[in-house]
């Protein structure tokens, strides 16, 4: 018998129960909770009579429609103060842990879950989101859920799954400078295509993988779901043993000692067999922007943007047809002469204080160019956001014409006020570039934090090393 | 759960791949905290020329007569019929409502997203996979004669066309039995209590750290 995958090990460790056709009732340890995809499921748990099986599992805090600013007056659209009362309301019915709006713990979901030690490698963890993935950088099965399957968690703390394949994204090699996890996601959707992990659990390892810091490997587990795999994953190591150490939520003393010899022991056996193994070579991936209205259309910021012409498979052909009439764009065009109009810095991908540092770094002693309308700072959580201020970066942004604003999910999917007007476009550092996603007409251009900055100081898109200045 | 056995109705031809949750429901109706009434926005952005809003009357809206749900027979279709990886992105189970809402019974696609196939399931939607020259027949067959009912009978896991073809579909048995029969999965799952409680306590003795709170 060959030896056992980490997603083999996370999956065996959490069986309560299995049907004879391999449906598993599976326990969970970590349920996240926000504001946009929980009412409908408290509602039905209290029309049955039922109660949360463990609250203590759950970590709730609103995300999706706060506002960014100017907090102190409330949340103004009142559809959406509905929905974060309803939280409000909710968890103080169950008496769950919970970051309300003016907590200085509040921020993204994704973010906040690592940060607090609230999600810890080996656990289960799930939140009705997509980007739940983030959580597996930590060597956790880590997924989204619908509303359905958080009531069932809530009154279970277990749910029916079936066994993912496995894929391994091997990427070995040293990363060019000026690199980033950014786009060593892209490149890998870009390589496997949107619907390439569907049915997958994806690891994602080699060299490249481990030299990337947790921040990093967060960011491409977060968007291992644009690539089709509902769960990211990459096993522990050192790197992630320390950055549990000390966290609220982790254990402490002796139990840290214990569960980090357990932690070492969640890795993929050097026989471990996966269904599907995908190789890339990290010396030969490059700064990547996407052009259209899928994450698989990427291409280098050398590049240029394809020809639909070009490609043999008519379904695929008119999908690029129809995304270049969306985004405004020629066959051709350099993407380089891409000039955006704003520019959003932030997202449970990319807001943590790593891509922080890394776009403050761009932008210092800098100017945002003429013509980019906005260029907005969205920190992921009010503990990144003091500590960018401690460490000087709203200044370096706000200096440089930036706006610098409070934590949430904000215009990654503009469900609050943070949005794109039709035909605007933004280089932004999140995760999904689908038509209306930031603003109904709005056209997103996926992008890492450095170059979201470079775009912005420049008035196109360029990579930071050849900014002038 | 509303069960499914067998459903027969006219099918919608939705020709274009990678259809995500966004689209298939725009995030300003996820403000709702229902889970009724959002089948009027279904497909919002490619259904309506003008833009709209969460609890807005849509009657006064200018529909964008290109879309196929538009289109008549279409507007009264119970049967989607789309391409790959349909339903991808968001986990917002809200998609699946909008298209349960808007009357569709069951979306027939050569593959889907793994968390809409998921929660199509918890609502007695129907995810039918079948081979990509079987969906381009149906597509064939639709556009030819837009008022074709077809049938889909999960007992027997077959898509028939009346008059034309039978295409048998595969599905996990156990989520077969629990769409024919409707079943509530929580209280099935309350069955196991024991066994989940077994299994919390010999995590905390394995595990400790995993139940500090």
């Amino acid at each position: 018998m060959s030896g056992q995958t980490l997603y083999d090990k996370l999956w065996r460790a959490h069986v309560v129960h299995e049907e004879p056709d391999g449906t598993t009732l599976l326990y969970i340890d970590r349920h996240l909770v926000h504001e946009v995809t929980s009412p409908q499921a408290f509602e039905g748990l209290r029309l049955a009579g039922r109660k949360p099986w463990r609250g203590d599992s759950v970590l709730a805090v609103p995300d999706h429609n706060v506002p960014t600013d100017h907090r102190e007056r409330g949340i103004a659209d009142p559809v959406s103060r509905i929905q974060v009362e309803t939280l409000e309301h909710n968890v103080s019915e169950y008496g769950l842990r919970f970051f309300p709006m003016r907590d200085l713990r509040q921020g993204i979901v994704h973010v906040i879950g690592p940060e607090q030690g609230a999600t810890l490698p080996g656990m289960t963890v799930v939140c009705g989101d997509s980007h739940t993935s983030t959580h597996g950088a930590l060597g956790a099965l880590a997924f989204g859920i619908g509303t359905s399957e958080v009531e069932h968690v809530l009154a279970t703390q277990c749910l029916w799954q079936s066994r993912s394949k496995s894929m391994l994204v091997r990427i070995e090699g040293e990363l060019r400078p000026g690199v980033t996890a950014k786009d060593v996601v892209l490149a890998t959707i870009g390589a496997i295509g949107t619907a390439g992990g569907n049915g997958y659990a994806i690891e994602f390892g080699g060299s490249a993988i481990r030299s990337l810091s947790i921040e990093g490997r967060m960011t491409v587990c977060n968007m291992a779901i644009e690539a089709g795999a509902r769960a990211g994953m990459v096993a522990v190591d050192e790197k992630t043993i320390e950055y549990v150490r000390g966290r609220p939520q982790a254990p402490t003393g002796a139990l840290f000692e214990q569960a980090a010899a357990a932690w070492r022991e969640l890795v993929s056996d050097p026989d471990a067999r996966f269904d599907r193994v995908v190789e890339l070579d990290a010396a030969v991936i490059e700064p990547q922007v996407s052009w259209g209205t899928s994450p698989e259309m990427v291409v280098p910021v050398s590049g240029q943007v394809p020809d639909p012409d070009r490609e043999q498979d008519p379904v695929r052909a008119e999908g690029m047809r129809r995304a270049l009439s969306y985004m405004g764009l020629e066959a051709g065009t350099p993407i380089v002469a891409i000039r955006p109009d704003k520019v959003f810095i932030g997202s449970c991908t990319n807001s943590r204080i790593e891509d922080l540092r890394e776009a403050a770094a761009v932008v210092r002693g800098r100017r945002k160019a003429e013509n980019i309308k906005l260029a907005m700072v969205v920190p992921g959580s009010g503990l990144v956001k003091q500590q960018a201020e401690a460490e000087g970066l709203d200044r370096i942004f706000l200096d440089a014409g930036f706006e610098w604003r409070d934590p949430g999910c904000s215009m990654c999917l503009a469900m609050n006020a943070d949005r794109l007007e039709p035909g605007e476009r933004c280089a932004s550092t999140s995760n999904r570039n689908f038509e209306g996603r930031q603003g109904q007409g709005g056209r997103t251009h996926l992008v890492s934090p450095a170059l979201a900055a470079a775009a912005a100081v420049a008035g196109h898109f360029v990579e930071p090393a050849q900014l002038e200045g | 759960m509303q069960a499914f056995t067998v459903h027969r109705g006219i099918a919608a031809p939705l020709d274009r791949a990678n259809v995500d949750t966004d689209a298939i429901i725009p995030k300003q109706y996820l403000k709702s905290i229902k889970r009724t009434g959002f089948g009027v926005n279904a497909f919002d952005d490619w259904r309506y020329l003008d833009p709209g809003q969460p609890d807005a009357d849509n009657a006064g809206r200018r529909p964008n007569p290109e879309f196929v749900l538009n289109k008549p027979p279409f507007d009264r279709a119970s049967i989607l019929l789309a391409r790959e990886n349909f339903g991808c992105g968001s986990s917002r189970e809200h998609a699946v409502w909008a298209l349960d809402d808007f009357g569709f019974r069951a979306v027939i696609a050569p593959s889907f997203a793994d968390i809409f196939f998921s929660n199509s399931f918890k609502n007695g939607l129907l995810p039918v996979v079948l081979g990509e020259k079987e969906v381009d027949e149906l597509f064939r067959r639709v556009q030819a004669d837009p008022g074709l009912e077809i049938e889909v009978d999960l007992q027997a896991q077959a898509v028939r066309v009346p008059g034309g073809p039978a295409f048998r579909f595969e599905i996990d048995a156990d989520r077969r039995r629990r769409l024919l029969e409707g079943l509530d999965d929580i209280a099935l799952t309350l069955q196991h209590a024991d066994q989940i409680r077994a299994y919390e306590e010999r995590r905390r003795q394995e595990a400790p750290w995993l139940i500090v709170a």
